[in-house]
């Protein structure tokens, strides 16, 4: 497998180098940001805590396992991305107000984000792997430059601005042609699905969903 | 007499220990996945694992920052006595939970569903959870932690009996794939199902399966062993492996338990034990020691006794 390193804030030529697949490390500065920050800065209308295109263009579906010292120093455990689908109807005015231009997370969002709101800003999408290697993204994190919102949005939902090293390893989901490694392994996936189920029979009662309509009964 | 305070330190350091340590059992279970896997980018994904626990253990950081839910499982020997009885069990239990979170420290992921405020100690209402079983001629307490995430990879349907064995493989197969793609359920994971009783107890049953039952461990039933046996290779040629990539490692392990359940139906949920598998078991005896080992041992001959007596 590919694997290439990268330095936050990340240049375009660089991320024009990213395919569906490969293996990605990164060296700098990046920020954590989710629902908790979305709704503050772009549903209630808030002025960011810091000009966020100044830190980094890397924002991170993440929130650490961490705690504040009683000295008011941080002890950052682990760290693991959440699943980002929920936020992507966030993403678009996202990259207008932060200037963001890499995405980390888990599990990606559609192709269809990708093209739609991804590629025109010319931005992509790692996702994490496994999931859950808390652990060695822990490891990667040298130094915690601040806290924003951290009373506002507590612990897990607050923005972190974090210096890393060698941290990784993710997997280019969405690349700038618009390509998702999640969908293309469905895709294939799903060619055996129907030989999986062959030969077994419905259950007498159905649920939503396996209807083709809602005024359907599910009986 | 087990003392109150052996518990508050116990209820530490297993919440510590299944933050960091993953279970033997499991890790086997994975290495041995990774001898038959043969995708390149599932391979990938085991490889990265079996890294992250060698890295979580050599760090003492927990494996995964989404540290789950704390939850205890006390199984009692009838004949055990605590000091100051099973509040003080309790109140040590959330004690523990929240000094953990802090010194572990353990994301402070328990909020109040509709105000979403945070304690940042994973202590609030029913939170955490404990759940008692009892065991007679015992003079021991059992108390073991499972820390599982819980937004995916679990489901929950009314089948009837004569939906058979094609229901029951059918839900169990939408399960692992609704879940499965993209890794949501964080698979390979240990499957777990519950069936019949009341949908409840459905629900507490498949999810104990997963968490309480060790890689390798059959249902004393040898049909229902069958089963086990038969879906975890059912779950395996999906075609799906880790993250939803194309591959066969799905399921690190298949238990199915049962219960008694309403003539006209056949109660069913799946539940999936993920990559960061969070569990730890002491045992507190009456003479103050504390013996901890891997196995939850939950399923005694007694908890699934049949008869009258």
């Amino acid at each position: 497998m590919k694997e290439i390193r990268l330095r936050t804030p990340v240049q375009p030529e660089d991320l024009q180098k990213l395919e569906a697949g490969m293996v990605v490390y990164l060296h700098g500065p990046l920020y954590t940001g989710r629902e908790g920050l979305y709704r503050r800065v772009l549903d209630e209308g808030l002025k960011p805590p810091v000009d966020l295109a100044s830190i980094s263009n890397v924002n991170f579906h993440c929130s650490p396992a961490a705690a504040v010292r009683p000295d008011g120093s941080y002890d950052v455990g682990a760290v693991t991305a959440t699943a980002s689908f929920r936020f992507s109807k966030w993403m678009n005015r996202w990259f207008d107000v932060s200037g963001c231009r890499m995405v980390i997370g888990k599990g990606g969002m559609s192709e269809e984000d990708y093209r739609n709101h991804f590629v025109p800003k010319g931005a992509v999408y790692l996702t994490t792997v496994g999931y859950g290697t808390g652990a060695l993204l822990g490891r990667g994190i040298k130094r915690v430059r601040a806290v924003h919102w951290l009373e506002e949005l507590g612990i897990a939902q607050a923005m972190w601005v974090f210096e890393v090293e060698n941290f990784g390893p993710f997997l280019v989901d969405g690349d700038l042609k618009g390509n998702s490694l999640f969908e293309i392994e469905n895709r294939k996936v799903n060619a055996k699905l129907t030989d999986v189920y062959a030969g077994l029979k419905e259950p007498a009662l159905r649920r939503y969903g396996e209807t083709t309509s809602r005024k359907d009964e599910v009986i | 007499m087990i003392a109150a305070s052996t518990i508050e330190e116990v209820g530490v350091e297993l919440t510590r220990q299944a933050a960091i340590v993953i279970p033997k059992d499991y890790s086997d279970g994975i290495k041995a996945m990774l001898k038959t896997e043969e995708n390149e980018l599932s391979k990938f994904v085991l490889k990265a694992m079996v890294e992250n626990w060698e890295a979580a253990e050599a760090d003492r950081r927990a494996m995964c920052a989404d540290t789950g839910l704390p939850r205890f499982y006390v199984k009692a020997g009838n004949e055990a006595r605590i000091e100051g009885g099973f509040v003080a069990l309790e109140k040590g239990l959330r004690r523990a939970v929240a000094r953990a979170t802090t010194e572990v420290p353990l994301r402070p992921n328990r909020v109040h569903p509709l105000s979403r405020a945070d304690h940042n100690n994973n202590v609030g209402i029913r939170a955490p959870e404990i759940e008692y079983s009892f065991e007679p001629d015992a003079d021991w307490v059992d108390v073991t932690t499972v820390h599982k995430g819980g937004l995916f990879g679990t489901d929950y349907r009314m089948l009837f009996p004569g939906d058979g064995l094609d229901g029951i493989k059918k839900f169990y197969l939408d399960v692992l794939v609704q879940f499965g793609r993209r890794g949501l359920a964080c698979q390979p994971a240990i499957i777990g199902i519950g069936l019949g009783g009341s949908k409840d107890t459905a629900m507490t049953i498949g999810k104990q399966a997963s968490c309480l039952r060790v890689v390798g461990d059959r249902n004393p039933d040898p049909k229902i062993a069958a089963l086990e046996d038969e879906l975890k290779v059912l779950g395996n040629s999906i075609g799906m492996g880790p993250m939803g990539f194309v591959g066969t490692s799905m399921v690190v392990d298949c238990h199915i338990e049962v219960a008694h359940t309403h003539t006209g139906g056949m109660p069913m949920s799946v539940h999936a034990f993920c990559l960061s598998s969070r569990r730890a078991v002491a045992r507190l005896h009456a003479d103050g020691m504390v013996e901890y080992r891997n196995d939850p041992a939950w399923f005694t001959p007694y908890h699934r006794r049949e008869g009258v007596e």
